[in-house]
């Protein structure tokens, strides 16, 4: 065996996994300049640059406004639909840009991975940053919609960190899930913008989920961004839209779940990625 | 101790299965390798493992600069990769003392879309740099890339001399104990070239340790003290840079340099001629088995005349394997009776650049009428072996010593 002085470290099978905490603190700045080069990136040589993440969002809201509130007439919980819908859109937005962008973000840094020793990790957690940036950036389009409504958000705005917190956890933890396995299985690349597709329905953004039957509501409570988006909107419409509350302690466990088995597979398969990328 | 890199029996082993990449790359196709193999009663798909690398110790000294060559696919890159724990060995243990830098390729990680600026700091970052050492080393590394007036151009607007310069300018200027560097020479001006072989040994200077990986054997020759000569995922020599690549210029060529046909029958050739023998050699004076620009080569041709009074010169038609001619020369001509001959060609040093060459071979008669034609007489390989202070190839097919002379220019002389 070999010894080890202080300024040492030794390489051999296994050992990476068990730095990676050490590693990721001293690449923290990489984090930084990852998420700083995707945001730079991502709006030059456009025209609109950066309107771009508040466009999306406005125009969906419009759509399922139209669509659901006045052909569909649903109901709305006594809140303009507009708010109800955009409340909602905020963290779906977030939730789906994550794993889309952090399913395929190793994959689009392969160059990075099979040429430089950095912990993988920072990869899908600074794309994960990006959208999160983008999402404040809707988030002060729906306090200016609030606005024009004449409503403000009121106390419950403290409980704000207790929802982007399991929101930001949930997508960072199956974008680890997406991210790894999409570099093993492509398939991955063809699933991520299905299942983007099929949530937006499945998850209660252009509807209330109070339409949801009673029965129903703890097995609907399965999609954690159900939990997410009905606590948003809690927290954001003065409490009008009621919270259920197994369904809540559901997504909770479920985001839990996902995010601590998604830091271990990719912590396992981690040292895998640069030989099969 | 002062070994700043030390490994024992390092082994990296990846597992091929057959027809295919690397591992199921579906999901059907990991669902049906398991049922296959269920079925087959626990029997794995056909897979074979194959050793990158095996059993390789080495210690690394500080400030040493240590060569690493061997051919294509004999693990050099891969072992730069396990040192920068890109990848992990499947085997043995490595100690590393101090940071290590590794530059595999030049520019990873430069984002087309970004400024000059902007990709120093990314690249560092990516690097490991923390930011207030990029911010701190930034004019340095500006001034050494010599890019100040485009720094605020995206960097796809570069020419890629440009991008080659700004991306080995962060690198270098990483302040890390050990540098492992791969193959980035190739690209760059000469004149850059020669800048970046300078840093890299002021780099030494400072007690920084280099590996360098090269297939570049005047690079390897002139920067390292010390080489390892891999050969097979193994270590096949170690020792002085230039005993080491010696080894690997004489291990190495695949040129047939010397063929030989004894049976007549089996021979090259026709009612008329018949070769005997084509052998290319390095003529007096030479003991390396391998040939350099520097070498006196000649070729020997023996043959077989069965033409009764013919008059019969020889022509040699040297090309280049990349398929230019280089030169067509022709002999006098003799007035042969038959019976075996053999004629000498002497190829002066300093005349042909580095490279692989095969030899064709005429035989003419009454200077007009080819008797006989051999293309791939012999060929042969030059290397460079020139030290000096750049790494880049010269141009050029051939690469004559001329006599230059110089004088001082007073202004009367001028006038005259």
């Amino acid at each position: 065996m070999l010894k080890s002085p202080p300024d040492t470290q030794i390489i051999e099978a296994g050992r990476s996994r068990a730095r990676i905490w050490s590693d990721l603190w001293r690449y923290r700045e990489l984090l930084f300049f990852l998420s700083w080069r995707d945001i730079l990136v991502r709006y030059k040589q456009t025209v609109l640059g950066i309107l771009w993440s508040v466009l999306r969002p406005l125009l969906t809201m419009l759509i399922f406004t139209v669509l659901f509130g006045r052909l569909a007439r649903l109901p709305s919980d006594n809140v303009p639909y507009p708010l109800l819908v955009l409340a909602a859109m905020v963290p779906w937005q977030f939730f789906a840009g994550s794993i889309s962008e952090a399913g395929n973000s190793l994959i689009g840094n392969a160059n990075l991975i099979a040429k430089v020793f950095f912990p993988r990790l920072v990869i899908p957690m600074a794309t994960t940053l990006v959208t999160l940036v983008d999402a404040g950036i809707s988030f002060l389009l729906l306090l200016g919609l609030m606005i024009s409504y004449g409503t403000l958000p009121d106390w419950r705005i403290l409980f704000l960190p207790f929802v982007v917190l399991p929101a930001y956890l949930l997508a960072l933890g199956c974008g680890l899930w997406f991210s790894a396995l999409n570099i093993r299985y492509r398939d991955f690349r063809h699933l991520i913008p299905f299942l983007v597709q099929v949530g937006l329905y499945v998850s209660p953004v252009g509807y209330a989920s109070t339409i949801i039957p009673g029965k129903w509501r703890l097995i609907y409570a399965l999609n954690p961004m159900v939990g997410i988006i009905d606590s948003f909107r809690w927290i954001l419409l003065h409490g009008r839209t009621q919270l259920y509350m197994p369904g809540l302690a559901v997504s909770a466990a479920l985001i839990a779940l996902i995010f601590i088995s998604g830091l271990l597979y990719f912590r396992r398969v981690e040292r895998t990625f640069a030989d099969i990328i | 101790m002062d070994d700043v890199i030390r490994t024992e029996h390092i082994g990296k082993k990846y597992v091929l299965r057959h027809s295919r990449r690397t591992g199921p790359r579906t999901l059907r196709e990991a669902f049906s390798d398991r049922t296959r193999s269920w079925l087959r009663g626990g029997g794995v798909p056909a897979r074979e493992e194959f050793w990158a690398l095996q059993d390789i110790s080495i210690s690394v000294k500080v400030g040493e600069r240590l060569g690493i060559i061997g051919r294509n696919g004999a693990g050099k890159t891969t072992l730069l990769k396990v040192l920068s724990r890109i990848t992990e060995p499947t085997a043995g243990q490595a100690l590393i003392r101090g940071r290590v830098a590794s530059l595999l390729e030049v520019g990873t990680g430069f984002h087309p879309e970004l400024t000059g600026r902007e990709n120093v700091f990314l690249n560092g970052a990516i690097l490991g740099m923390r930011r207030h050492e990029i911010r701190r080393k930034f004019d340095e590394i500006v001034a050494f890339a010599e890019v100040e007036k485009f720094l605020d151009t995206p960097v796809k607007r570069y020419s890629s001399g440009m991008s080659v310069r700004l991306a080995f300018a962060v690198a270098a200027h990483l302040e890390s104990d050990i540098l492992l560097v791969d193959e980035v020479l190739a690209v760059g001006d000469a004149q850059f070239q020669k800048k970046c072989m300078s840093k890299m040994k002021d780099v030494t200077r400072e007690g920084r340790t280099i590996l360098f990986v090269s297939h570049n054997m005047a690079a390897v020759n002139s920067l390292c003290s010390q080489a390892v000569m891999l050969e097979g995922g193994r270590i096949a020599r170690r020792g002085s840079a230039e005993e080491v690549v010696k080894h690997y210029l004489e291990s190495g060529s695949s040129a047939i340099t010397a063929q030989e046909w004894s049976d007549p029958e089996q021979a090259p050739g026709n009612d008329s001629i018949r070769l005997r023998k084509a052998r290319i050699f390095a003529a007096a004076g030479s003991e390396e088995p391998f040939f350099t620009t520097a070498t006196p080569l000649a070729l020997e041709i023996g043959f077989a005349n069965a033409v009764p009074d013919c008059a019969l010169n020889i022509s040699v038609v040297l090309w280049k394997a990349t398929g230019e001619c280089i030169f067509n020369t022709g002999s006098e001509s003799w007035e042969l009776a038959p019976g075996d001959y053999s004629c000498t060609c002497h190829i002066p040093p300093h005349l042909l650049n580095e490279g692989n060459y095969t030899v064709e071979i005429n035989f003419v008669r009454d200077r007009s009428r080819v008797l006989f034609n051999l293309e791939d007489a012999c060929s042969f390989e030059i290397h460079d072996m020139e030290k000096r202070a750049w790494f880049g190839k010269r141009m050029g097919a051939v690469r004559p010593k001329l006599d230059f002379t110089l004088k001082h220019a007073s202004p009367n002389e001028v006038d005259e």
